[in-house]
């Protein structure tokens, strides 16, 4: 991993030692990956690659990587339009940075990558989403601790060294590909390391001009099924007579159904490309890989498969069921409240 | 039964002053409640136009994404009908919508949209009447809800609430 910034292309020089071993020179393309109103795990899913970072390197050179390396704004701002070749932006525009930040990055890339669940779908952040912004102050910020602003982290304030200013929230949480446009998405939360390992190099192919170029829209590291159809579990004929939380549990059948058995897993609605780790663990699928091909509204989709499965008829039983999902908008929409079809209902 | 509705203007949240007039989507089933429309039709049974009625083949067919993208267009509540559930042509079907339209009002409701904008009731083939009756029951009562609020039509338009910064000026300093 290259600590320097911006102008080590020659300094490293890949190009030519494999020019020498290959005959011809192959290019280094440029990579940049921001984090805007993110937990950082995306980041550390892609430095999780290990060694093969190193082989990446190669034939990337990261140019803007706050997490990794030391960059700043004004770098990304004084380089050329589309100077950077790919750009891989993980978290959700919540704050007026973020969203300036995606702008600069769009304008700067080739191709932008809303990478990982909360740039694709808003993710747990993105939740927010159902409440207000004093709600949300409220609910973080005690204003007895914190005596600047009222007690709130936004926006201007006077500091005896001059102004200061903190980014201000803005009211929801928006997705990237609902602020700026997108090339590609990365799904998951993280992506899972192997996956990003065959999508950096299936864009290097592209690039290239060895393999194929994805459409522009297209998910990449994942599949275009569920993750039922990854999960090894056995399936049989659901009939749900309650929903049952995993902690009250006394033990779970290693080999049957989550769902068959009562716990809410998200994987009919949910894109397969992880591994199906979570059911595979004894742990309900939480959805982290956000709506399956052809579905917009992935909380649509999995409250009408439960729907489907729930063994009542008669409206009281099944609202006594339905009593077993205490929230539901967290059951159905963990991660893609922000990309809902309702964008997060009425704060 | 038939709610005085003199106007032939396009039901729209109205500007301040004129009374509201609902949007409402109404989903029927082939079998049934779509017959019932069609009954009431020919029997010239009055009943409130705020209604746009689109058909299914059943009410089991009924996804909940399509209520969503009702409501994320700018419906002010959304009906789902169809046959009584012993009556259902595709036998448990009926039934399986109740279980969606209950599971989706509960979540609609955390959402904090009212659980009166989405509604459900049967109607059989022979039921004209009943079919007007319910709709403009509803009309009623989603009339005394008012709109959805200015703010989630402007979000569910799938406008930013809040103003994107303009474009970032990019300037390449020296």
């Amino acid at each position: 991993m290259t600590i320097q910034a911006i102008e080590p292309t020659e300094a490293i020089a890949p190009t030519e030692a494999e020019g020498v071993s290959e005959g011809v020179a192959k290019p280094r393309y440029k990579l940049a990956m921001y984090w805007a109103s993110a937990c950082g795990g995306c980041d550390v899913a892609v430095l999780n690659l290990g060694m093969k970072l190193i082989e990446f390197t190669e034939r990337w050179e990261p140019v803007f990587w706050p997490a990794a390396m030391d960059a700043k704004r004004q770098d990304v701002r004084a380089m050329e339009d589309g100077e950077i070749d790919v750009c891989l932006f993980d978290g959700g525009i919540r704050t007026d940075e973020d969203a300036e930040m995606a702008h600069l990055l769009r304008a700067k890339s080739k191709v932008l990558v809303a990478f990982g669940s909360c740039a694709g779908e808003g993710c747990i952040p993105g939740l927010a989403n159902q409440r207000s912004i004093e709600h949300v102050f409220a609910a973080a910020y005690d204003p007895e601790l914190n005596d600047v602003n009222g007690g709130l982290p936004n926006g201007p304030w006077e500091s005896p060294y001059g102004e200061l200013e903190l980014p201000t929230l803005s009211v929801r949480l928006r997705t990237l590909g609902q602020v700026v446009d997108v090339d590609y998405s990365v799904p998951g939360c993280p992506p899972e390391t192997e996956r990003i390992a065959e999508v950096l190099g299936a864009v290097t192919a592209a690039l290239d001009g060895t393999g194929p170029l994805p459409p522009k829209g297209a998910v990449l590291g994942a599949g275009n099924s569920t993750v039922c159809d990854e999960c090894k579990r056995e399936r049989g004929v659901k009939h749900i007579t309650e929903f049952k939380r995993i902690q009250t549990l006394a033990e779970i059948d290693p080999t049957l159904c989550l769902l068959e058995q009562g716990l809410p897993c998200c994987g009919p609605a949910t894109r397969d490309g992880c591994g199906a780790k979570c059911p595979a663990a004894g742990a309900p699928c939480i959805g982290c890989y956000g709506a399956t091909q052809g579905v917009n509204d992935f909380g649509a989709r999995l409250l009408s498969a439960y729907a489907s499965v729930v063994d009542a008829s008669e409206p009281e039983d099944i609202e006594r069921i339905l009593a077993g999902l205490p929230d539901t908008v967290g059951q159905f929409y963990r991660f893609s409240l922000a990309a809902s079809l309702l964008h997060g209902g009425r704060s | 039964m038939t709610a005085p509705v003199t106007t032939t203007q396009t039901p729209t949240p109205g500007p301040v002053g004129e009374p509201f007039e609902p949007l409402i989507l109404g989903f029927t089933c082939n079998w049934c409640s779509y017959r019932a429309a069609d009954l009431a039709g020919t029997a010239r049974t009055k009943y409130p136009h705020n209604v746009r009625l689109i058909r299914l083949m059943c009410s089991g067919r009924m996804e909940p994404e399509f209520i969503l993208e009702g409501f994320a267009k700018g419906a002010d509540a959304v009906i789902m009908t169809g046959c009584w559930p012993e009556d259902c042509h595709y036998r448990i079907q009926s039934v399986k919508a109740l279980r969606r339209f209950l599971f989706l009002r509960r979540t609609l409701s955390d959402l904090g949209i009212e659980p009166a904008r989405l509604q459900r009731f049967y109607a059989s083939a022979a039921e004209g009447q009943r079919f007007a009756d319910e709709i403009a029951r509803i009309v009623a009562e989603v009339r005394a809800l008012g709109p959805i609020q200015p703010e989630i039509r402007v979000a569910l338009d799938g406008h930013p609430v809040a103003p994107a910064p303009a474009a970032e000026p990019v300037e390449v300093e020296a």
